[in-house]
């Protein structure tokens, strides 16, 4: 009896135990990391800080994006790393959009071949680790491509070597007006948008917003060119010989082979998740729904952009973006290959050389974490907003 | 204009042996030109004989292609391959590609393959040098480990699958002390065995371990500890206490946050740095803590959606019997919530042996590390195809076989509640 009014009168007490012992131990466990650390830095004779990232990092870095050598410093390296991932990231979640929702629709197509050789197709290469497609794609495909020499041609435009892919060169002058025109295209088709949904909810009427979108985004780019003085020109890369037997290619841009198995792996492996996503998205919309909008008289196009397609992508977009969110975690494996991203340049390299684990670690996950949380953040405030509301 | 007329029954009579007709003649030609490198059409123009068989295949396509024939495979067939133009193009385009691209396979993984012999030299025809795997079979299964001593990996596996194979037929008191012996007697057994250094056993440390094994033991020990770890993180996320529920929610998106090479590069380089000097935790063990935590965390989501998806009145009912907060979980809400989960769970080790390859990175190999280390010996260069193409099997059929029983599982599940 004593015992039950016990708990009664002091449940904050009560619950208050677990929660000290927990805190303390976690406080103790990590009292005891930061001790025992710092007596092994101290016999090392380094101090934790992060006055290095402003070193001479005098290392090299194979592909960059922003001017590099090894004079710059082990923070600009760290850039470089960063903006690599984030590159071979961006072109695998395009990829692997385009491929998972081929995918995807086929996987539900009438057509009994199409639909087998799509799930074959996801059940193949969703089976098969990460890495293995990325070694394969690397070490075996890749490499049975042709020397210089003899590259794969296409109309002389490109080519595809042993040594990576050579394609034109973009030279733009005065590119920053044509960024502004885009932007400012895509300003335009925001505010057209948005009065056509007014127009539409307010007075019912119909407005072509997608055909005017799109003119938009052609019309206002193409005055840039036409009166603004942007203009586009191509280098094409050249075939030049550098001695009796070793060729090479000059202008253009080449795209290392690190860079093209690592983006293959990583869309072909994502895109079969993709695929099932949307496969269950179009499931997941009911024949109901379908028939309903026709029987209040909404044509074809109307029913796909009006009925099915939002429903569908509340159901496609949350797992979507987590699959893109592990694709972008997934191109660490980059450091298998030796492709310069983060985790190779940062928390390979530059942790050989300069020694401190703790601090590029550190760093390291940080990045990643903060891609992460940032990403989640933005998903939970577009389930928010795709919530159904009812009314 | 009768001759061209619309496909229907009218016509059947004369249409479907024609369309049926053109439609094998265009297979044929394919057929023929995949596997005897002769060109049937030879005779035309090159870009008519290229296109010629689609074509061909096309209109007889359109002219078999008769709504309500009457014929019930004509039916099927229509209704699956041929329902529209496009499809039928489809259909076409899916089976010439296949035709086209068997003879090639058929080249490479058999008829020009080498199988016998013991060296690189022996292999001298065009299609892929099996005898690569053959000769490295041994160390793709084993690793480093020590010839004379791998009957031990096969002793404990063998222990294993009888155990298991056992249990299925004994009743189910029995079932209950064979499993508790599976999962708290056995593992440790097991790695004694393959570790060795007591009874007689020469002692193998854990950086001659690799290949196969080496994958199946790091996804067991990892399965093992992952999963109590992960249903204590998910009741820690749903607890009402905040101290041990932020420290969950910390814990499980802190490792869900960041990719598993960064956390194995911590086990790596920075763990030894939290731990008193001259303190040495084996390389493996270290890798085990790391994936099982990473691992965990996933779990811990998993088990967290079943939790979540148990009705209040479960809870509720659990309290009114008077029952605690361990008594609840452990008899009322837990059996039920993992029950549903149970394809998550299998989906999570699914995903846990998919990433065993990573391990590479603090220098352990498993069979892709092996493949690794095979390919770059200079007796044996140039083999990296057969190596990946034959890890990608293994790791193919292995991924493909829980993939295949946790949906059957799904379904079954799914049927009996």
């Amino acid at each position: 009896m004593i015992f039950k009014k016990f708990n009664i009168e002091n449940k904050k007490a009560r619950d208050l135990i677990p929660q000290a012992i927990t805190v303390l131990a976690l406080l103790s466990v990590i009292i005891y990391f930061a001790t025992n650390a710092q007596i092994n830095m101290g016999n090392r004779g380094i101090s934790f800080g992060f006055g290095f990232l402003n070193q001479e990092a005098s290392f090299d870095i194979t592909f960059s994006m922003i001017e590099y050598d090894g004079s710059h410093s082990y923070g600009r390296a760290f850039l470089v790393g960063l903006l690599n991932t984030i590159l071979v990231s961006v072109i695998g979640i395009f990829f692997a959009t385009i491929i998972g929702v081929v995918v995807g629709v086929s996987r539900l197509s009438d057509n009994y071949l199409i639909a087998k050789v799509a799930e074959w197709y996801v059940e193949i290469f969703r089976n098969i680790p990460l890495i293995l497609q990325i070694f394969f794609w690397y070490f075996a495909a890749l490499r049975a491509l042709p020397l210089p020499e003899n590259g794969i041609s296409f109309n002389d435009i490109s080519f595809l070597t042993i040594k990576g892919w050579y394609v034109p060169k973009f030279i733009w002058t005065n590119f920053n007006i044509f960024l502004l025109s885009v932007i400012a295209a895509f300003i335009a088709i925001y505010f057209i948008n948005s009065y056509a949904t007014k127009q539409r909810e307010q007075f019912g009427k119909q407005l072509p917003a997608t055909s005017i979108s799109l003119a938009t985004l052609i019309l206002i780019p193409l005055i840039t060119f036409l009166f603004l003085g942007v203009s586009l020109t191509f280098e094409y890369p050249v075939l030049k010989q550098l001695s009796s037997t070793v060729y090479t290619y000059e202008g253009g841009v080449s795209i290392i082979p690190e860079l093209i198995a690592l983006a293959l792996a990583l869309s072909m492996y994502t895109a079969t998740f993709i695929a099932e996503n949307v496969r269950a998205g179009i499931l997941g919309v009911g024949k109901g729904q379908k028939e309903a909008a026709a029987s209040i008289g909404l044509n074809k196009n109307q029913i796909l952009k009006l009925v099915v397609m939002p429903q569908a992508l509340r159901i496609i977009i949350p797992p979507t973006t987590n699959q893109y969110l592990n694709l972008t975690k997934n191109s660490s494996l980059a450091a298998a290959i030796a492709y310069p991203d983060i985790v190779l340049v940062f928390a390979g390299t530059a942790l050989m050389q300069t020694g401190r684990a703790i601090e590029i670690i550190s760093i390291t996950m940080l990045t990643y974490l903060t891609l992460s949380i940032s990403i989640s953040m933005f998903m939970n405030w577009y389930n928010k907003k795709m919530a159904i509301k009812e009314k | 204009m009768n001759l061209i007329a619309k496909p229907s029954r009218d016509n059947i009579k004369t249409y479907v042996p024609i369309g049926l007709f053109l439609v094998s003649l265009s297979f044929l030609d394919v057929f023929i030109n995949a596997f005897f490198k002769f060109n049937l059409m030879g005779f035309l123009p090159s870009q008519l004989s290229y296109f010629l068989p689609l074509i061909l295949g096309f209109i007889g396509f359109y002219l078999i292609r008769i709504e309500f024939s009457g014929v019930r495979s004509l039916d099927v067939l229509n209704k699956n391959i041929n329902s529209n133009n496009f499809n039928a193009l489809l259909t076409l385009f899916t089976i010439f590609i296949i035709i086209k691209s068997i003879p090639p396979m058929l080249d490479w993984f058999i008829l020009e393959a080498n199988f016998v012999g013991n060296s690189k030299d022996d292999c001298t025809g065009d299609g892929a040098c099996w005898v690569f795997i053959k000769v490295w079979f041994n160390r793709f299964m084993y690793g480093l480990y020590p010839n004379a001593e791998q009957w031990r990996i096969n002793t404990a596996f063998l222990i294993l699958f009888a155990i298991v194979g056992v249990s299925f037929f004994v009743s189910e008191k029995l079932k209950k002390y064979f499993i508790l012996f599976l999962v708290f007697v056995f593992p440790f057994l097991g790695i004694k065995l393959i570790s060795g250094g007591s009874f007689g056993l020469e002692y193998v440390e854990s950086a001659a371990w690799g290949g196969l094994s080496l994958t199946f033991i790091i996804s067991a020990f990892a399965i093992l500890f992952c999963f109590p770890i992960g249903v204590i993180l998910a009741l820690g996320r749903r607890s009402s206490l905040p101290a041990i529920k932020y420290i969950s929610i910390g814990f499980i998106e802190l490792w869900r946050g960041v990719p598993l090479i960064t956390v194995l590069f911590m086990s790596a380089v920075m763990f030894p740095m939290f731990l008193p000097d001259g303190t040495f935790i084996d390389k493996l063990i270290r890798v085990l803590i790391a994936i099982t935590l990473f691992e965990a965390a996933y779990m811990a989501e998993v088990v967290r959606g079943g939790l979540q998806a148990l009705p209040k009145g479960q809870y509720e009912a659990a309290k009114s019997l008077g029952m605690g907060y361990w008594r609840m979980n452990a008899l009322i809400i837990l059996p039920q919530a993992l029950k549903l989960v149970i394809p998550g769970i299998a989906n999570t080790l699914l995903a846990l042996v998919k990433d065993t390859p990573l391990i590479f990175v603090v220098g352990l190999m498993e069979l892709a590390g092996m493949i690794g280390l095979a390919k770059t010996n200079p007796k044996w260069l140039g083999m990296a195809i057969e190596g990946y193409v034959f890890a990608g099997l293994v790791f193919w059929v292995i991924c493909y076989a829980m993939s295949r029983y946790s949906q059957n599982l799904e379904k079954k599940l799914s049927t009996e509640r």
